[in-house]
């Protein structure tokens, strides 16, 4: 046929290979790094995390009453409670931004068992997040002392006992919030949704258990995934909270059970 | 491939065709192979969300070629493309074929499927109605008619009646006739000296064919189409 004289050859692939999850680690990669939304919630969670507490420390001008109440590692690590809301939000995209695209239909395609690709995501950002969050929250930590000390206020040594737990904590903190809110978005599957999921979760419900009678109240409130995960990088424990380790466990245990329950669903509900 | 528009919008035609050859260790070089092959290789680089229909097609014909598939499923591959983009998959299609691959295409586009497609399957209500060779589809549906035009086609008309043999009169010297070949027709008007002007076996189109073969099948009858189906 002389039409056939224009027709383009497919070139024969020099190589073609079966699904593992090390492939599905590193095409989740390539897919984390080349979007513009990762970039921007990444970025903002840096500069969060280190603009607040050296905003803080510059109030100088505070009473000494006052000062007793605030505590330098407190200020230190301010910026993880507002970098947490870019991080989580993050989270959810990672996860429900394919859903809205229709980009999970290709994804599922390529790994048909579904499942590596949600462990590929997890481990994929949660690697991300916690290698981009380290450095900013010791920067957090030194650059707010230092300015403490230039204003002769409070300050804390990091050998002193915690807080070297706490800071790096800050950063295993964002990393499980992280993992937590691409378990939700993995469930919700829906990027309002999502988001507002996760917000009722953490900044919603604490406060509403405030009209509780106090023991019920007291009893309650620590076992919540805020106020165990808060743990990892708080100083000072109240005496009804948990300790750092145990809430840290607590919170990985609901991330567990979310990236569980994301599990039963993505391989059960069709996409 | 069964959906284009199954990309991140906010993702370049590369690093989506990448993310996706990465699931299956399958190199860069067979990327870029296949933006050439698909004519992305100027906007490869932008977000795909940005893309018209007919690029996004191409991108998704790209990722379902990744993998150098022995057997290419595409459901409707030419919608939303421009006339040269339609005569690019035709040729692609063909030359997928041609490399002794299976190539799948479900479409609702007759004039398309019968310049690309070699055999048909035609389903209805979720039933198999045909399974054919295009060529045998269109005779079968055919059903030997013969456009004859003469200066004595009026007479021509009196001879070739007879059972089974049904001549209509189209128009003064142009007539229709059904149950003889064209053979049987220019022997009759050669034994009577009748000059001939046209005579051409007509040959069904796919669309009518495939109309004629679905009539009974109360789904496609408009009139009791749900609302829904319509639409669609």
């Amino acid at each position: 046929m002389s039409t056939l004289a224009s027709i383009q050859r497919l070139p024969r692939a020099a190589h073609t290979g079966r699904v593992t999850q090390w492939r599905v680690v590193r095409s989740e990669w390539t897919k984390l790094h080349s979007l513009r939304s990762t970039r921007w919630s990444l970025l903002a969670g840096v500069l969060l995390t280190i603009a607040f507490p050296v905003l803080f420390s510059h109030w100088g001008s505070m009473s000494a009453h006052e000062r007793a109440d605030r505590h330098p590692l407190d200020i230190a690590l301010a910026g993880v409670n507002v970098s947490q809301l870019a991080i989580a939000v993050l989270g959810v995209l990672v996860i429900t931004g394919e859903y809205s695209t229709g980009m999970i239909r290709a994804s599922f395609t390529a790994v048909p068992k579904r499942l590596p690709v949600l462990w590929a995501k997890t481990a994929v950002f949660g690697v991300v997040s916690l290698l981009l969050m380290l450095p900013p929250v010791l920067i957090a930590f030194f650059a707010s002392q230092a300015i403490l000390s230039r204003h002769h206020l409070l300050q804390i040594s990091f050998s002193h006992p915690g807080v070297a737990r706490s800071v790096i904590g800050g950063a295993i903190y964002l990393l499980l919030v992280g993992v937590f809110a691409l378990g939700i978005g993995a469930i919700v599957r829906n990027t309002a949704g999502g988001i507002a999921t996760f917000a009722a979760i953490f900044f919603v419900i604490p406060p509403l258990l405030n009209i509780l009678p106090t023991s019920w109240n007291d009893a309650i409130s620590r076992y919540l995934p805020s106020e165990a995960g808060r743990q990892i990088f708080s100083l000072t424990h109240g005496a009804h909270s948990l300790a750092p380790l145990p809430g840290g466990l607590l919170f990985l245990g609901y991330c567990a059970l979310t990236l569980a329950i994301a599990a039963v669903s993505l391989t059960r509900r069709d996409t | 491939m069964l959906e284009a528009r199954s990309v991140h919008t906010g993702r370049s035609a590369y690093n989506h065709l990448l993310a996706l050859a990465r699931t299956h260790g399958i190199p860069r070089a067979r990327v870029e192979e296949l933006i050439d092959l698909v004519g992305l290789r100027e906007v490869a680089k932008k977000r795909a969300g940005k893309f018209s229909l007919g690029m996004g097609q191409r991108l998704g014909i790209a990722a379902a070629l990744l993998g150098d598939p022995s057997t290419v499923m595409l459901d409707e591959p030419v919608n939303g493309l421009d006339p040269e983009g339609i005569h690019w998959m035709r040729s692609l299609l063909k030359g997928l074929a041609a490399e002794g691959r299976t190539v799948f295409v479900s479409s609702h586009l007759m004039s398309e499927m019968s310049l690309t497609a070699d055999h048909l399957i035609v389903i209805g209500r979720g039933k198999k109605i045909a399974d054919t060779s295009t060529s045998e589809f269109l005779s079968a549906a055919s059903g030997n008619v013969v456009r004859v035009r003469s200066p004595q086609a009026a007479e021509l008309q009196r001879l070739l009646v007879a059972p089974g043999v049904d001549v209509e009169a189209l128009e003064p010297g142009y007539v229709e006739v059904r149950g003889l070949t064209a053979v049987q027709i220019g022997d009759v008007a050669a034994a009577n000296g009748f000059a001939l002007h046209e005579l051409t076996p007509q040959q069904a189109s796919l669309e009518e064919a495939f109309m004629d073969l679905t009539r009974e099948d109360i789904e496609f009858r408009a009139a009791e189409l749900e609302p829904e189906e319509a639409m669609a």
